[in-house]
Parts: C-alpha cells; sequence; structure tokens
C-alpha cells in the first residue's frame, strides 16, 4: 500500500514536471478562474460595505415641540428603545441641537442671527436607526401613538419616504443581483478548469489505455492524475493571489473614493491566510474533480 | 494454458469478426496466428486480454475464465500476460527504464527487484546502452524491443504479440523474431499474430489459420498457406 502510493506520487510529480507546457496552460487557466472568484470575494466585500455604509445614513428623527419637558422626551425615548424594530436611538436635547447647528452653520449668518436671540429656538430631538431599512414604516407608525404624538412637531419619516423606499429597494436589487452574478461567474470559471483539465487528460487517453493494457490497477492510473491536480490548484491558488496583489492596489484608491473609509488593501493583507485556503480550497476541488470524472471515462475495459 | 471454446464475435448483424472459434493452446508453445488483414487475429487477442467480451462461447487463461472477468478484476488479471503491440504502447512521458519498470510497478514489486530486474531484461534486449532514452528517441526496432522487455520482465506465463514487426523493416523483424523465439525457449508461452509469411514459414512452429473469422487450419509445424 505504502509502495504503491508512494508510487502513484512519484508519477504524478514526474508527469507534471515532463508535461511541463500542457501542464503551465492548465495552471494559467486555473490560475486565472481563480483570480475571478478572488474577485467575487472582493466584489461581495465591497458591496456589503457600500450597503452598510448607506444603511448607516439612513435613519428617521423625531423633533420635539419646545415645549416638551426633557423628562417626557427621556421616557418616549425608552418606549422607542423597547421597540423590536429599533436598533439604536440617540437624544438630542436643545443644547446639543444648538450646538451641531453653529457648527454646520459656523461661516454663515444664520447662526449670528441665532446668537443674537436669548432663546434657543432649536427643538429636541430623537434620532432612531432601524435594525434594517424596511422597518422605518412601522416604526414611523409606532410613532403616532397618542401618547407619543402630542408632544412631536414633526417626524422626518414622511419626508424622507420615498429616498428610504428607493434605497431600500437598491440594496436589495444589489444582493440580489450581485448573488446572481456570483453564481454565474462561478459556474463559468468552473467549467472553464473543468474543461481545460479534460482536455489536458484527452491528450493522455492513449497512455492511460496503455496503463490499463499492462495492468495496471485504477487506482494507479488515476492516482497521478489526481497529485497533478493537487499540483495544478496549489500553484493556481498561488498565482492568483500574486496576480491579485497589483490590481487590489491599482483599484483600491478609486474604491476609497467612492465609499470613503472602504478599505480593500487591509482587507485582502488582514485575510490573506484565509483567502489563500479558500482559493487553494476551490482550486484543488475542482482539479481533482474534473481529473476524477475525465479520466473515468477511459478507465472503461 | 489458452482454451477458446466455440467463440463468437458480432459487431452488429453486418459485421462479424469471429465464428465459432475453438482452439487450446498448451503451456510452452509457440503458436502463429496467421491470417488476411480483418481475417479475426486481432479479435482474437482482444478477447484473450479481455479488452473485449465474447459474444458467445468462452475463454479460459490459466485459472481465469477471461469472458466472465469484470472491469475490476482485469488490471491483475492482464499481470499473467505479457503484450507485445504493432504500434508499441510505451509511455511517451516515461524513459526505456521506467517504461519496463512500470510493467512491475503495477504489480507491486519491491524497489529493489525493480532496480535488479529491469536491467537485466535491457540488456537482454540490447539495449543496456539505452535506458534513459524517451520513446521519440529510440528507432522503431529499439521501441520494439523496449516493449518486449516491458512484456517479459515481469515474467508472464505467456506473451502475446500482436502484429510486432508490423511497423519494422526486415533487419529489425529478424531481430525481433529472433528475441521471441529466445523467450519461447526459456519457457514461456507465445502467440503470435502476424500476416508475414516469412516469419511464419521461417518458424516451423504451429501455425493457426483464420479467414473471414473462421478458424481454416490448425497445423503442428504449419505453413502461412492461404487459399
Amino acid at each position: 500500500m505504502f509502495t504503491t502510493i508512494s508510487r502513484i506520487i512519484n508519477f504524478g510529480l514526474k508527469n507534471f514536471w515532463r508535461n511541463g507546457l500542457l501542464s503551465t496552460a492548465t495552471v494559467a487557466v486555473t490560475g486565472i478562474a481563480l483570480l475571478v472568484t478572488l474577485g467575487l470575494i472582493m466584489f461581495n466585500f465591497v458591496t456589503g460595505e457600500a450597503i452598510s455604509s448607506v444603511k448607516d445614513k439612513i435613519d428617521i428623527s423625531v423633533y420635539f415641540k419646545t415645549t416638551t419637558a426633557e423628562d417626557s422626551v427621556l421616557s418616549i425615548q425608552k418606549v422607542v428603545e423597547s421597540l423590536p424594530e429599533v436598533k439604536q436611538v440617540e437624544y438630542i436635547n436643545k443644547d446639543e441641537a444648538l450646538k451641531r447647528f453653529k457648527e454646520q452653520h459656523k461661516d454663515d449668518s444664520i447662526s449670528q442671527a441665532i446668537s443674537l436671540l436669548n432663546e434657543n429656538p432649536l427643538e429636541a430631538s430623537l434620532n432612531i436607526k432601524a435594525k434594517s431599512p424596511e422597518l422605518y414604516g412601522a416604526i414611523a407608525q409606532s410613532l403616532q401613538a397618542d401618547a407619543i404624538k402630542q408632544y412631536v412637531d414633526k417626524i422626518s419619516y414622511s419626508e424622507n419616504k420615498v429616498i428610504i423606499d428607493k434605497l431600500t429597494k437598491i440594496i436589495d436589487n444589489v444582493n440580489q443581483g450581485g448573488l446572481v452574478l456570483v453564481i454565474f461567474l462561478a459556474i463559468v470559471s468552473g467549467l472553464i478548469v473543468f474543461n481545460t483539465i479534460r482536455l489536458a487528460i484527452y491528450s493522455n487517453r492513449d497512455e492511460i489505455g496503455i496503463m490499463r493494457a499492462v495492468g495496471a490497477s485504477n487506482m494507479l492510473v488515476r492516482g497521478p492524475f489526481l497529485i497533478d491536480g493537487i499540483l495544478n490548484g496549489t500553484i493556481a491558488a498561488i498565482l492568483s493571489l500574486i496576480l491579485a496583489i497589483p490590481i487590489i492596489h491599482f483599484v483600491a484608491p478609486y474604491l476609497k473614493g467612492f465609499i470613503p473609509g472602504l478599505d480593500i488593501t487591509s482587507y485582502f493583507y488582514g485575510g490573506l491566510f484565509r483567502l489563500f485556503l479558500l482559493q487553494l480550497l476551490f482550486g484543488i476541488g475542482i482539479s481533482i474533480v474534473s481529473s476524477f470524472l475525465a479520466v473515468r471515462r477511459y478507465l472503461k475495459n | 494454458m489458452i482454451t477458446f471454446q466455440n467463440v463468437s464475435k458480432i459487431y452488429n448483424s453486418h459485421s462479424t469478426a469471429l465464428e465459432d472459434v475453438s482452439f487450446e493452446i498448451k503451456h510452452g508453445e509457440f503458436v502463429s496466428l496467421v491470417g488476411r488483414s480483418g481475417a479475426g487475429k486481432s479479435t482474437v487477442i482482444r478477447l484473450l486480454i479481455g479488452e473485449e467480451k465474447p459474444s458467445k462461447g468462452r475463454i479460459f487463461f490459466g485459472q481465469y475464465e477471461v469472458s466472465k472477468l469484470k472491469d475490476k478484476e482485469l488490471p491483475a488479471f492482464r499481470r499473467h500476460a505479457g503484450v507485445v503491440f504493432q504500434d508499441f504502447r510505451l509511455l511517451a512521458t516515461k524513459n526505456a527504464y521506467e517504461n519496463v519498470a512500470f510493467a512491475l510497478e503495477v504489480a507491486g514489486r519491491p524497489q529493489k527487484e525493480i532496480d535488479e530486474l529491469v536491467p537485466q531484461v535491457l540488456d537482454m534486449v540490447g539495449l543496456s546502452e539505452k535506458l534513459n532514452n524517451f520513446p521519440h528517441e529510440l528507432s522503431g526496432g529499439e521501441k520494439q524491443r523496449v516493449a518486449i522487455a516491458r512484456a517479459m520482465v515481469h515474467r508472464p506465463e505467456v506473451i502475446i504479440a500482436d502484429e510486432p514487426t508490423g511497423n519494422l523493416d526486415p533487419l529489425h523483424t529478424m531481430e525481433i523474431v529472433g528475441l521471441l523465439q529466445k523467450i519461447n525457449q526459456l519457457g514461456t508461452t507465445l502467440v503470435l499474430a502476424t500476416h508475414n509469411k516469412e516469419i511464419v514459414n521461417g518458424l516451423g512452429k504451429r501455425v493457426i489459420t483464420l479467414d473471414h473469422g473462421r478458424l481454416i487450419r490448425d497445423e503442428e509445424k504449419g505453413k502461412y498457406i492461404l487459399v
């Protein structure tokens, strides 16, 4: 058994080396297919980040009449926080509101005008973030309860409803479209690798026939091809990561401009080991399955 | 050793490769299988090594009933025979030494035995200088000598040669036939399929003649005669 396995490994390594041109071509194709899967992983990360950065920007604000006591607002905050749809509620009192307003309008005359007033004209507000964008409708509904409504001056949801709905829809579409694209490209690259390996083994069909005629067992015929597959997958995984480095450095600044705070280089290098394992798994997996299936048809008789 | 019992091979209603063929080959015999192209020589050989199954009849090879072997049992069975083909069938990615060693490797023989036997056999076929040459670096006659070395290295009970000289010039042909005779003299049963008249007549051994899939003549010390 040990002799057979060591012979299989030996044959596999020798074949891989002696079929140099064929091995190189197969590794190149597999490497490019793996680069596509790597691209899909990065695409997933980028859309995920883009979606969460958009989601983060959606909120609704409840403005309270200036006559409302702070205690009432705080108790409403407690009620709102207890709603199942709500992720986070921020209380902005009148002073804080004024401070933020002044900060925003530092350079224009409007803040000076406000300073001239002896009282603070701004309203206290609750800034509400939902667990997911489609829940804002339900939250706005809950805020319509009489116990709350009597203190409320206005709710920003009605103003922003159209935008929120639109964003929710876009997010859903990006998620679904992304998934379809990922599945489609993964299948295409898988088929390309499968066909390449099939052709490589097709060119070895006479050798397989000879091995069988000499009395080689199926394991001894198939084994070296599986070793080739492992080698092919491993080298292709390394190759795809090496090819990815310049591409990622080239693309990163553009993406950063598109979504502030998005850093794919640190995502790439931070998860390099995990990505390598994933690529290795894909590469070796598809190579072995392809080899196995391709050799099978020459093992009859 | 080898028995064909009323064997027929029918591909379809228009094409009958063998019809009711029966013969027996004893241990140590040298049997020539002759006939024109398409007479059924290659079919007999393919049936004999289990590459195809007969449509009718039974085939025995040593302790095996070849016609009943399952796919999984074929490799082990084939190690009892050594086969030499017209087109050599050497592994292109292996050199002469490795091609011969392969026959022992598939049988799971230990490395020590391989290191000992392979150079001996290659020396016997006169190729001790070309151990490291790949098939594309060898002449036709040399390739066939590697193939014979591979067929005999594991000491099979029978060596089956299917038109082994079909692709060779007369000089190399005589060389190969001489080699086969030598192997037979050492006790190995030999089945030689050929349509080369000179070879058969020169051997003066048993001749089985096939014509249109039928066995028409089976003679000890036979000649190549076709009507």
